[in-house]
């Protein structure tokens, strides 16, 4: 059955993603419309979903620990900051970048069936689920201030251009993607930061000190560094638009390294062999 | 439906005509009972705002003389103004209505004001009972369109002078203009007005700085903002979010360089300069620094003329959509006005057939029930083929403007006259009909 909901799921945001599609090109009010209850509904059946998986595996993070499990919640936290975005600023542009992403991790979750890869016992503490919903959370503010710096930069061109015509003349005004970038990332440093201390002190409580050398743990330090690297010319000297974008870029690479380097790590590969 | 309309507008008539025709709004109620009361008048509403009076009427039969109406309620001499006045008949009224609900005969095309007026003559003419279901159905559906026209097109939506342009580009770079500091650099008329647009959707402040400094005192008092030194310009001016320069310098007075100082020393927050000096006062490189715009005369009346552009577009666009709305409401209309014949003809056949069966009966004696039925289900067919025509016709006639004129030859041909004249006001009984009338 979760599959089921979640293949639901998937569905109700394929019209946010056929929103960011028409959305670049010739915007539809139709679809204004309908994308935020479709976005509403899907991540309803998304909840059921993983709620159910937890139920079936009897264990939280045993829920989250398929690879596509794991997409599944990152898929959710990203549209969680989105509806707290738009609660907030009733603005839907974040979304051209958020839906796709979104739906590509819910689909790859729904289509990918396959039973809980990590098996191993380390999972049976509530220890990794702490460390997995932290670190998502801040990957989730981190997509979405990167989504604004993208924004940003369109906005600030098409200002300078001074064309004001299309899509970008409903882009919400400069200071506001500003801001939402900014507090995107306020938020997320606590989170990756709380994240990554609770990893690393599973890490060393089962794999001693060696653990420091393995990439994921590599990667995801350089992501941290970016981050705070980030934080410090935003708040120091203003940094915005194209140098905040370029580093925020360069954040969510190093942030997409560190979770692509789930296939090469040892100490974070936790099928039992 | 016989619909009249009768008003004068911005267009038709100059201020001191319109006040003439001014109904205040305590007087509305009264005014409309007395068109109500008006021979000939079955259904009526009054439009009266700054730019528009207009008397909209159901007619029972031909046409009612609202000139008269006119002159006789403001006591004025309707020849004396005649020219000022114009008359609108059925489709005329309709699209006129339609097209003033949807502001599109607004001085401000899409101004939204008009909409909640004409609900408001509909409200007082609702409350004194001069509408019913008839133009209540035209009224509504006037809404629904410019709901529609809302909804569909931008008409409404675009900025217009060189002022409110830049109020809308200071918006889409700061979002809010709370705590937004303006600074005029240079005195003169327009940045004086774009200066109080600003103010006027929520700028913070005004400094201003001018070469005699006892100017920049008298504008700074106007605004109750501060006036600078003109010396102290370079270092004054990162202050300010919005910068309006208009002084007659022959040479630019911000340059990149000042720009990167600015920006450096506002820690990258957006500036946004509007240059309306002739020479420009700003050096266009100053546009190329990150987050730090420069829009000068000429770029503002750019973006006026697009939005003029687009608004032209939109409005063409809603022209349209009225069309089309116009005509299904006539379409509607007309079918209702083929109904009561429709009803008529299937009422006179049906006694010739009641009668006919009637004075044969009676030589035909015993007959069994399947007899019975058969005699009936015969007669009916007959009828029914006879009938499938006129009725075909009818209805496609409905949708044409044929209409009327196939609906006297039908009548004159069975010669129903005599109802027909009874459905002339169709009202709701003819619309029941239309929905049991066709079974037959």
């Amino acid at each position: 059955m979760p599959f089921l909901w979640l293949k639901v799921a998937v569905g109700f945001y394929a019209v946010g993603l056929l929103w960011a599609t028409a959305a670049v090109s010739r915007p539809c009010n139709f679809l204004s419309k309908i994308v935020l209850p479709a976005l509403g509904l899907g991540m309803a059946f998304h909840f059921v979903s993983m709620a159910e998986l937890a139920m079936l595996t009897g264990h939280l993070s045993l829920a989250l620990m398929s690879i596509h499990e794991s997409e599944s919640l990152l898929a959710f936290l990203i549209l969680a900051f989105f509806l707290i975005v738009y609660a907030r600023y009733r603005t839907l542009s974040p979304g051209i970048f958020m839906f796709p992403l979104s739906f590509l991790l819910t689909f790859a979750a729904a289509v990918g069936e396959q039973p809980p890869q990590f098996n191993s016992p380390l999972f049976r503490s509530s220890w990794i689920f702490v460390h997995i919903a932290l670190i998502f959370t801040g990957y989730a503010a981190l997509f979405l201030s990167f989504a604004a710096s993208i924004l940003y930069i369109l906005q600030e061109r098409s200002l300078k251009a001074k064309r004001l015509a299309g899509y970008l003349s409903r882009l919400p005004a400069l200071e506001v993607i500003d801001e939402i970038g900014y507090r995107a990332l306020l938020l997320g440093f606590p989170f990756m930061t709380f994240g990554l201390i609770a990893g690393s002190v599973l890490a060393q409580a089962r794999f001693g000190s060696m653990y420091f050398l393995d990439p994921k743990i590599l990667l995801s330090l350089l992501m941290w560094v970016v981050y705070m690297v980030l934080l410090y010319t935003r708040w120091n000297s203003g940094w915005r638009g194209r140098r905040a974008a370029y580093l925020a870029t360069f954040a969510f690479l190093a942030a997409v390294c560190a979770w692509a380097a789930n296939y090469f790590s040892a100490v974070h590969r936790f099928v039992a062999q | 439906m016989n619909l009249q309309l009768i008003g004068v507008n911005h267009r038709s008539a100059p201020l001191e005509v319109r006040e003439r025709f001014a109904i205040p709004e305590s007087r509305l109620p009264e005014a409309v009972q007395r068109l109500l009361r008006y021979p000939g008048v079955e259904e009526g509403m009054i439009v009266s705002t700054c730019n528009r009076v207009e008397l909209l009427v159901r007619a029972t039969n031909g046409s009612v003389d609202l000139r008269d109406f006119v002159g006789e309620y403001f006591k004025v001499d309707p020849k004396e103004y005649e020219k000022y006045l114009y008359d609108l008949k059925q489709n005329d009224a309709i699209r006129h209505l339609f097209r003033v609900t949807a502001s599109l005969d607004s001085m401000v095309v899409g101004e939204p004001q008009i909409l909640g007026q004409v609900k408001e003559a509909y409200a007082v003419a609702r409350a004194v009972g001069a509408v019913n279901s008839q133009l209540d159905a035209l009224v509504s559906r006037a809404f629904a369109v410019a709901k529609k026209v809302r909804n569909e097109t931008a008409v409404g939506s675009s900025a217009v002078s060189v002022a409110s342009v830049a109020v809308d580009l200071a918006k889409k770079i700061f979002g809010s203009l709370a705590g937004k500091h303006v600074y005029l650099v240079g005195a003169g008329k327009m940045s004086e007005l774009a200066a109080r647009h600003l103010l006027a959707n929520g700028a913070a402040s005004i400094f201003v700085a001018n070469r005699t400094y006892e100017r920049a005192e008298k504008l700074a008092a106007k605004f109750q903002g501060q006036a600078l030194h003109f010396e102290e310009l370079y270092d004054t001016a990162d202050r300010a979010d919005i910068i309006i320069t208009s002084t007659g310098a022959p040479v630019a007075i911000f340059k990149r360089e000042h720009g990167e100082r600015f920006m450096a020393r506002r820690k990258n927050r957006p500036m946004f300069f509007i240059d309306i000096a002739v020479p420009r006062d700003c050096d266009p490189e100053l546009n190329k620094i990150d987050g730090l715009f420069v829009y000068d005369i000429d770029d503002l009346q750019q973006v006026v003329a697009t939005h003029v552009a687009d608004r032209k577009r939109e409005a063409q666009h809603a022209e349209e959509i009225i069309a089309l709305e116009v005509q299904r409401f006539t379409e509607r209309l007309q079918t209702l006005d083929v109904v009561p014949t429709i009803v008529s003809l299937q009422e006179h056949l049906e006694t010739i057939r009641q009668a006919e069966i009637d004075r044969q009966r009676g030589r035909l004696g015993q007959l069994s029930t399947e007899q019975e039925m058969a005699i009936e289900a015969m007669t009916r067919g007959i009828v029914n083929k006879i009938m499938h025509t006129p009725i075909t016709t009818l209805k496609s006639a409905a949708r044409e403007a044929e209409a009327t004129t196939v609906v006297e030859i039908i009548r004159r041909l069975f010669n129903l006259q005599q109802k027909a004249s009874r459905g002339e006001q169709p009202g709701d009984k003819a619309e029941a009909a239309a929905g049991n009338g066709v079974k037959h």
